[in-house]
């Protein structure tokens, strides 16, 4: 995976604790930054997808290792 | 992206029915959307500072109970004095060890992202609530305040 600007650790985080804290993040970043988050939650797959669509923030990538999920969000102008 | 909105009417008052109200008015909130929350019958009780909630076994079959309970406990079972407060033990230490969180920290989660919170003035009159019992951050209302915000909204929903 690239380069990042900050890390957010979600892990044992349940629905809807990693999208929240995800956007708290983002918040305190600039447009074109990008934020790394890990997560054990399955259904955040899902979530971050929607969650890009909906705020217009890039999901850049998305993958899973040994039943953790990487992220990849880069902040929208 | 252009603003949408979503308004829920939350009319329970169980730690389970407590969920869905906070965690779609938090995420959403997350998404950009502007969030009204009316809070009307039995959901009044998700505005007391002290959020006291049970979870009830009783009459509700689809509830899961631990070491296969609800064979040796059948219906009446779930009647037995302290059930109540023992299930909603459970419940909360379930809660806790799958990493959900509290309704109290969702509460305070949707507040902290300006999620408007409206009490049912009615209500309040009916069942003799003290307002100082309530948090600070809500505004009072009846159903036409609602239908005001629900009839420029995107999404309406009654929990």
């Amino acid at each position: 995976m690239s380069d990042f600007n900050q890390e957010l650790d979600a892990r044992g985080l349940n629905c809807p604790l990693p999208i929240l804290r995800a956007k708290k993040t983002l918040n305190a970043m600039s447009a074109g930054e990008v934020l790394k988050i890990i997560a054990t939650d399955p259904g955040s797959v899902k979530d971050f997808e929607a969650f890009a669509t909906q705020t217009g923030n890039e999901l850049m990538g998305s993958s899973e290792d040994n039943g953790e999920f990487h992220f990849l969000l880069k902040k929208g102008g | 992206m252009s603003e949408k909105n979503l308004t829920i009417i939350a009319s329970k008052g169980t730690l389970d029915w407590a969920y869905p109200p906070f965690i779609l008015s938090s995420t959403a909130a997350a998404l950009g959307y502007n969030v009204t929350m009316f809070f009307t019958f039995y959901g009044l009780q998700l505005l007391k500072k002290d959020l006291s909630l049970s979870v009830s076994p009783l009459g509700n079959p689809g509830m899961p109970m631990p070491m296969s309970m609800d064979k040796w406990f059948p219906v009446l079972g779930t009647t037995i004095p302290g059930m109540q407060t023992m299930m909603t033990g459970m419940m909360k230490n379930t809660i806790k060890s799958k990493g959900v969180a509290s309704v109290a920290e969702l509460r305070d989660l949707c507040l902290e992202a300006d999620v408007k919170m409206i009490g049912c003035q009615m209500t309040i009159d009916l069942f003799d609530i003290k307002h100082e019992d309530l948090i600070d951050e809500i505004d009072l209302g009846g159903a036409a305040t609602w239908l005001d915000q629900a009839s420029d909204s995107d999404i309406n929903l009654f929990i």
